[in-house]
């Protein structure tokens, strides 16, 4: 029999529950880096993940470490009850943009300012997918979605909601990077920053934030690749990539 | 022993401490009180209220139609309450607020210038305390000593230098009652 | 420690202290201020939490964090920021997790006022969430009663995993009164908290799961078969009640919770020098309610009369435990309006004029 050696396992992160996220999408890219940054840095049975509403509602199912499941856009208030309680755990949210910049705008705000020493993983995709392709805060202008079936009118529903910009300019914030999966160059970058802000609440630095620039190919009503494309040429230029606060790897607080 | 008290006034005028000391006093005593405020935005300026029970058995209803002793502060206080006292009740009145004399048949109605008593020892404050002394004068339910623990609790370290002063403005108010020579308990 | 005197809304915060919380959650809301007040101070006085939360929502998901991570937590509100909270209430009840609500009731419905209430009956027992949960909800009625209930309750709540509320009016949180702290509490044997999400550290090969979400109908409805289960057993366990001046047969029966039970005490009183007896039953637990209560009303009282600081929603369980067995009247004040005995009397005397079944 040939010897065999493993060039590639998947992450102990992750749980062997198929996941339940349709093809192309990049939910599953994002549920391995965060796997990934859990076990690199050997903080996942010290792990609570929040999951919330969308998509992403079975993510307790997932993520191999203990969990609970939030209602609509209360995942940061939820992961603030945790994490008050169990300081010295890592506790996490993963939400999408209906359900982090919608319906739980107050509360990630809020988690933000006081400066919780949680990590939000935040999985923009201009779109609310699980409920079946309705208009987000974030979908871009003249976006079609099932309700707003001729475009996004900005007149009428405003403008994208800028959520990294927003919290950066918040004191409690220790890190906020804009992030996309969409190549492997982008998908390196995102790995560092999702280990990064898990860093930096191991170290108590405070809120941590990363945005994941991401697609739903079933609801934008493209092809996987063309939505990659679509959220190169489209997305990136209104939610443009990068680091919006560092409090620094020297800033203890 | 039971007692219904009404305590009225101006907010400001010491009325819910008035009512405290009486509850307060009860439970030192190992007997029943309570107390409960009007409270809200009435009770910021306008006129302040409330209610007191002081008994030797388990206290039901906090409500009361009727109140045994109406302390009324001043003039709106008591237009308001005057005619909600038992038969053989007390109404003590702020008379130097209140100028008429009060009549309310089958009731003692005594005035009391509680104000001028504080002016007298300088501090404006003290007006409650004299009225409690003449209260506790009419009424005798609880003792000297029972009373100047409970101030001196109110007091607190912080206000421990004021514990002389509240204590001659309620021997005042007590001497106010015996010059006067009526007795109510 | 003898008998103090002390606030209402004090003695529920001390009262949770000396029951173990770990962690407080809330928003501020009037009447019921002096409780997150006194928290602030004697909780992280002690490294304990207390947050202020930045709204009603965000508190009781708070709460729900901290249930499922394992910790005694409890929220406190009035009525409308306990509208605000039904959506987690249903979720921590479906995710079977304990904590403490105290709803301190003011007059409604909206904004309505800050005035003493019980219009919050319905709010409590039928609940604003979804689905087929239920609290356990205690309605004590003096502050002793309150004191003694808030401290079992954390009990109660980790032994049956579930949400349990204490339900009082605005009088209650503003009166002072003398009570006792140290009155012993049932014991009970409580199971440590292994589905706690503490992280797999504390229960390496096992994943612990809060949650509320159960996708598979026929999962669901088994879930729900269980909850049903244990709300029997909360039932056959948990329910209580007096029986007031019920050793002579009672003419009639009064059927009143909270102030409203004590109010109804004097006036028993009142109408025993008047010559007509009149029993009452009190529940404690309002959810279960004690509709066993109603089988020891004699079959010769002339009606039941059921008392409340709103306008008839306990009625609703009387007349089912009733199950038409006697004549119900129904006496209400609402909108912060608190009646003193004699109105009681007058409604017991002219009961003809209160009939509604």
């Amino acid at each position: 029999m040939a010897e065999t050696t493993v060039k590639y396992e998947k992450t102990k992160g992750l749980t062997d529950k198929p996941l339940s996220y349709c093809p192309g999408c990049t939910h599953g890219i994002v549920h391995k880096l965060v796997g990934e940054a859990l076990v690199d840095l050997d903080i996942l049975d010290k792990a609570i993940g929040v999951a919330s509403v969308g998509c992403s509602v079975f993510s307790y199912e997932f993520f191999n470490c203990d969990a609970q499941q939030a209602p609509h856009g209360r995942a940061c208030a939820e992961a603030t009850g945790i994490k008050r309680v169990l300081p010295d755990n890592i506790v996490f949210t993963y939400q999408g943009d209906g359900d982090l910049a919608s319906i739980g705008i107050a509360e990630t705000i809020h988690a933000a300012n006081r400066g919780e020493n949680i990590t939000v993983i935040f999985v923009n995709n201009a779109i609310y997918g699980m409920t079946g392709g309705q208009m987000a805060p974030t979908s871009l202008k003249g976006q079609k979605t099932t309700t707003s079936q001729d475009g996004r009118d900005t007149d009428w529903t405003g403008n994208p909601i800028k959520i990294s910009e927003m919290l950066a300019t918040i004191e409690g914030v220790a890190y906020i990077e804009r992030v996309s999966v969409h190549d492997p160059k982008h998908y390196l970058k995102a790995k560092k920053a999702i280990k990064k802000a898990f860093q930096y609440q191991k170290e108590k630095k405070g809120f941590t934030l990363i945005e994941v620039v991401s697609t739903c190919p079933v609801n934008w009503g493209m092809k996987p690749v063309d939505a990659m494309k679509w959220l190169s040429k489209e997305m990136i230029p209104v939610f443009p990539l990068g680091v919006y606060k560092d409090k620094g790897d020297n800033h203890e607080s | 022993m039971n007692h219904n008290v009404k305590v009225a006034g101006f907010g400001g005028q010491g009325v819910m401490m008035f009512g405290q000391v009486l509850a307060y006093s009860a439970t030192y005593d190992d007997i029943n009180g309570l107390w409960f405020p009007s409270y809200g935005p009435e009770t910021r300026g306008g006129t302040a209220n409330c209610s007191v029970i002081v008994s030797d058995k388990q206290i039901n209803s906090p409500t009361f139609k009727n109140a045994n002793h109406l302390v009324a502060f001043n003039l709106p206080s008591l237009e308001k309450f005057r005619k909600n006292v038992t038969d053989n009740g007390l109404i003590l009145y702020n008379s130097s607020l209140i100028k008429d004399e009060v009549k309310e048949e089958g009731r003692l109605c005594i005035g009391v210038p509680v104000n001028d008593i504080a002016t007298e020892l300088e501090n404006e404050k003290v007006a409650n305390m004299a009225m409690l002394g003449a209260y506790l004068e009419l009424t005798k339910i609880f003792t000297d000593q029972t009373i100047e623990a409970i101030i001196k609790k109110f007091l607190g370290e912080r206000k421990a230098h004021l514990l002389d002063v509240n204590m001659k403005a309620i021997q005042k108010g007590k001497d106010y009652i015996k010059n006067l020579g009526v007795t109510y308990a | 420690m003898a008998k103090v005197l002390m606030k209402g809304n004090e003695a529920i915060a001390l009262a949770a202290i000396k029951g173990g919380v770990d962690a407080f959650y809330g928003y501020p809301i009037t009447p019921q201020n002096e409780v997150p007040e006194y928290l602030s101070k004697h909780l992280l006085a002690n490294g304990k939490v207390f947050l202020q939360s930045e709204s009603e929502v965000s508190a009781i998901n708070m709460v729900y964090g901290a249930a499922g991570a394992g910790a005694r937590v409890m929220t406190s509100s009035s009525s409308p920021g306990i509208a605000l909270k039904q959506e987690g209430i249903s979720y921590i009840a479906a995710a079977e997790l304990p904590c403490l609500i105290v709803s301190v009731m003011r007059g409604g419905p909206g904004l309505g006022g800050i005035q003493p209430s019980q219009a919050d009956y319905y709010q409590a027992t039928r609940g604003g969430g979804n689905g087929d949960y239920s609290l356990i909800v205690y309605a004590p009625e003096t502050i002793q009663e309150m004191v003694d209930t808030i401290k079992e309750s954390f009990d109660i709540a980790d032994y049956y995993r579930n949400p349990v509320m204490v339900l009082v009016d605005g009088l209650i949180g503003q009166m002072m009164e003398s009570v006792d702290f140290d009155k012993p509490v049932k014991e009970r044997f409580l199971p440590e908290k292994d589905w706690a999400t503490t992280g797999t550290a504390n229960h390496p090969g096992r994943r612990n799961v809060a949650n509320s979400l159960e996708i598979d109908p026929v999962a669901l409805e088994q879930k729900n078969i269980r909850l049903q289960e244990k709300y029997k057993l909360i039932k056959k366990n948990e329910t209580r009640y007096e029986m007031v001046n019920f050793e002579e047969e009672p003419e009639y029966v009064i059927v009143a919770y909270g102030t409203m039970a004590r109010i109804c005490r004097s006036a028993i009183e009142m109408l025993a020098k008047d010559g007509i007896n009149v029993g009452m039953i009190r529940p404690i637990s309002i959810l279960p309610f004690p509709d066993e209560a109603f089988d020891e009303i004699p079959k010769k009282a002339k009606g039941i009369l059921c008392a409340e600081l709103s306008m008839g929603q306990m009625l609703d369980d009387v007349l089912i435990s009733n199950n038409g067995r006697h004549k119900v009247g129904f006496f209400g004040r609402s909108g912060g309006m608190v009646p003193d005995p004699e109105e009681i009397v007058d409604a017991i005397k002219n009961f003809s004029e209160r009939v509604v079944k």
